[in-house]
């Protein structure tokens, strides 16, 4: 059976996504969250949209069959990759737990 | 999204040529153009930023542009067949391979303006249509029971189209217990007005393209006049031909004979033999297959299938927007038609570069003095990833590249626009893999400035763009280059590279056909100086016809990282009749050409190398010339190190040269750099680079018996990690010190007695 997320067990990864959304190395407990909330199991799937690359970012939704349109959800833009990770680790969290993350992703300097 | 884009009628131009470009445009009736040279086209902020150096020609100023159009799907058509206006019957063997489409077509001889003719189809659900339209207007029957997703039936038509009747049998040809698949019924239609012409898996419509097609296969389609029961099909498909069924014969398609060509034969008295278009897949395993022999070469009686799918593409055919003839004394090198209707901004592209090389004369009367380094443009592995949208067709991507899928302008453009044709990595929409790839069309991601959701995290560069960075420390450092494409070595083989001391890879150059593969290694067996500056090379096997001259095939097969996998029976290339696959699995691994053989993959991070106790090696001096560090490429603008994506190693077991030195070799690779499925058998827990040390890039170096060498850096990061700190880096010097010292026409020392470094 697949790993199932709880917010008891795996409220400590939170923080150290946030500080790292995209990086190397992570501890194998946050690893394994995110490749559980990653499965897709149908439906729309994430995508990232760099309207203008290295720069401006939003979210978007890819449906399961290539005849309906992306969703583009232009009324978020976000300034980087990292940013848009952090966003998204907050919808799936609070979908799998119920729980709503308020932090909010701070940029780190290039 | 992108507003702009196009395509080039070849890859590679002498100077001197004109090469005609074909260009799109979505907004506005003009666009400007110019030539450019291109230098880097990675934006990565990070790095150097884009650079192209402007060539005047003919191209540049305003010139009137449109909308182009791609008409996708396979069909066969014969142009000159007669009018069916008498009874007839239709047999053929059908395998449906997408039965959720509606309206497809199996045989039509129907005038889409008129609305006129006879139609023999699919509907949604896999129920056989006849459609008959006339004067009374048009009528369909529906056959009362569905057809199965891949399975074979044998389906008879009888039609008599001036009084309206139709019969539809249905069988399939394993009958499953419980099954309700079979088909005996009989209609009353309106009468049919005949058309003319022929088609197979696709209806010409009435603004002149192809559509309504058929994906699945179809094998052994037979006409015969009058009205015959199903049971004659059995009869009619058997060698000798039975005489009294011959009277009636109109056509017998047999699409076991000249598989290698765009042709199909009819066998039958009045030679209406049949053109495919858009490449339908040929070679493919027929109704009768059994197994007992693999090669179409060899049992073609047993491949008489072809299968069609609705988004096959060979050729855009869009119209020239703009020929430009080549300054005869442009240089070889990269190049690209900057192409622009417009500022861009958040929602929009409006420019484009149309990549090409320029090659060099081959007339030794124009050669004149010709650069010792040659860069072999991967033009094969370009195509093979033409247009590459597993980003959309395959799901679970974001957890292979360990972040979110990004997406462009011009991948929210290809998601719109299936028609421009997949990769060799991508899936039919009918879930069968994609065997062939067209450069013969727009190809999104053979051009400056396209960031890759493949490529590692920073600027994601892949493939072609990858290249740029090459491209640039060659410039930077003012290094004369050629370039050859894969495609010209194909075509003109040993001949075109002996004229170099020096060969340069691109990143990735992982497909090669059997004559490039037989020209590079007569090269290197010859004194030849290999740089292999990338990783995961001269991994599959590809072929190329003249049938189908721009596209390329692939077959899947055996062993491999593989997206898709080929039915076991159709290994055999259609194009050559050679079997496909794995070089390595052909006993030709990688090892033996670069001295290396890919071992890792992983799209996250990069990672840095660690200097080996071979770096130490008298052997291995002038490559550390100035180069006393310990840690090696831990910088770099793809991953964020010069180790990564792909990775290689030293194995003498697969055919690296004994001799080989391991000069460095990476570690410190996250859990998503993993082990390749051919290099274990019983799947171990430890496949991640943070649990298997088997998970590493050599950088290796080694002479060969003819007094040449080969250098790999056995990364597709490498050259990502060029421009740092200003093109001065341990990377950077690297390829420096072994690039001059691999140009100095001193020979490499073959024996331990000699010295020659």
């Amino acid at each position: 059976m697949v790993y199932k997320i709880t917010a008891e067990a795996d409220r400590q990864y939170i923080e150290e996504f946030r500080e790292a959304p995209i990086t190397h190395h992570r501890s194998p407990g946050l690893q394994r969250v995110l490749n559980v909330m990653r499965l897709y199991r149908g439906g729309d799937q994430y995508i990232l949209i760099a309207r203008k690359e290295f720069q401006d970012y939003v979210i978007g939704r890819m449906p399961p069959l290539r005849d309906e349109p992306i969703v583009i959800e232009d009324d978020l833009v976000l300034p980087s990759r990292e940013a848009a990770e952090w966003e998204l680790f907050r919808r799936r969290w609070h979908q799998i737990t119920g729980e709503t993350i308020a932090l909010n992703y701070e940029e780190k300097p290039a | 999204m992108l507003k702009i884009t196009g395509y080039p009628d070849r890859y590679s131009a002498e100077p001197g040529e004109t090469i005609a470009f074909k260009v799109s445009l979505e907004e506005n009736d003009r666009f400007e153009a110019r030539l450019v040279r291109v230098i880097h086209g990675d934006a990565n902020p990070q790095g150097p930023g884009l650079k192209f150096r402007h060539i005047p020609s003919n191209a540049d100023g305003s010139h009137p542009g449109f909308a182009q159009s791609i008409d996708a799907g396979s069909y066969m058509s014969v142009e000159n067949f007669p009018p069916l206006d008498a009874a007839f019957t239709f047999y053929t063997m059908i395998w449906p391979t997408l039965l959720r489409r509606d309206d497809q077509t199996i045989l039509a001889q129907w005038d889409d303006k008129s609305g006129t003719g006879v139609h023999i189809g699919l509907k949604a659900g896999g129920y056989v249509t006849v459609t008959l339209g006339g004067p009374e207007g048009v009528t369909q029957a529906v056959a009362p029971k569905a057809m199965v997703e891949r399975q074979w039936y044998a389906l008879a038509v009888a039609i008599d189209p001036a009084r309206g009747t139709v019969r539809i049998d249905q069988a399939p040809i394993i009958p499953y217990a419980m099954s309700d698949d079979r088909v005996a019924a009989d209609f009353a239609l309106s009468p049919a007005h005949a058309a003319s012409g022929l088609m197979l898996a696709g209806t010409r419509l009435a603004d002149g393209t192809v559509g309504r097609h058929f994906d699945g296969k179809l094998d052994s389609p037979i006409l015969l006049s009058g009205l015959h029961p199903a049971s004659l099909q059995d009869r009619l498909m058997r060698t000798p031909r039975d005489i009294e069924l011959g009277r009636s014969l109109i056509a017998h398609w047999n699409f076991s004979r000249k598989i290698d060509t765009a042709e199909t034969v009819d066998t039958g008295p009045y030679c209406f033999h049949g053109k495919l278009g858009n490449l339908p897949t040929r070679g493919m395993k027929g109704w009768n297959w059994t197994g007992e022999d693999h090669a179409w070469t060899r049992k073609p009686e047993h491949y008489g299938a072809i299968h069609f799918h609705s988004d096959d593409l060979y050729d855009a055919a869009w119209e020239t927007s703009v020929a430009v003839t080549l300054p005869d004394d442009l240089p070889s090198g990269p190049y690209a038609l900057h192409v622009s209707c417009g500022p861009s901004d958040v929602d929009a592209t409006r420019e484009d570069y149309i990549s090409f090389f320029v090659t060099p004369p081959r007339d030794a009367a124009k050669r004149g003095t010709r650069p010792k380094l040659c860069f072999l443009a991967p033009t094969c592995s370009y195509i093979a990833y033409a247009n590459h949208a597993e980003h959309i067709t395959a799901r679970g991507v974001e957890i292979l590249m360990n972040r979110m899928v990004h997406f462009g302008h011009s991948d929210l453009w290809m998601y719109e626009h299936p028609e421009l044709g997949g990769s060799l990595y991508d899936t039919h929409a009918d879930g069968s893999g994609v065997a062939y790839s067209s450069r013969l069309r727009p190809v999104l991601n053979f051009k400056a400035q396209y960031h890759s959701w493949l490529g590692g995290h920073g600027s994601a560069v892949y493939q072609y763009n990858a290249d740029t960075h090459l491209f640039d420390w060659l410039e930077e450092k003012g290094f004369d280059y050629d370039v050859i494409t894969d495609e010209d070595l194909h075509r003109d083989g040993l001949a075109l590279i002996e004229p170099y001391d020096v060969i340069m890879t691109g990143t990735h150059p992982e497909y090669h056909s059997t004559a490039m593969w037989d020209a590079m290694k007569a090269w290197i067996d010859r004194g030849g100086r290999l740089m292999y500056l990338g990783g995961n090379g001269w991994y599959w096997r590809v072929g190329f016809s003249d049938h189908w001259p721009g596209a390329m095939e692939l077959r899947r097969a055996e062993d491999g990282i593989r997206p898709w996998i080929a039915e076991p029976g159709e290994y055999y290339h259609s194009f050559t009749g050679e079997y496909g696959g794995l070089w390595r699995r052909l006993g030709r691994a990688p090892n033996v050409m670069a001295g290396v053989g890919f071992i890792a993959q992983g799209f996250d991070f990069s990672s840095y190398y660690q200097r080996a106790l071979d770096a130490d090696n008298p052997r291995a001096r002038f490559i550390f010339e100035g180069v006393p560090d310990q840690i090696i490429g831990n910088f770099g603008l793809v991953g964020g190190g010069a180790a990564g994506i792909e990775l290689d190693c030293i194995t003498t077991d697969l055919g690296s040269p004994t001799n080989m030195l391991r000069l460095a070799s990476s570690e410190g690779h996250s859990g998503f750099m993993l082990l390749v499925n051919e290099e274990f058998g019983p799947v171990p827990p430890n496949l991640g680079g943070d649990q298997n040390d088997r998970v590493r890039a050599d950088l290796a170096f080694g002479e060969t018996a003819a007094g040449g060498a080969l250098f790999a850096t056995s990364s597709i990061a490498w050259c990502g990690s060029l421009s740092h700190n200003g093109y001065d880096n341990n990377v950077s010097r690297i390829t420096e010190n072994v690039l001059k010292r691999f140009l100095d026409p001193l020979p490499f020392p073959t024996s331990p007695d000699t010295d020659g470094a």
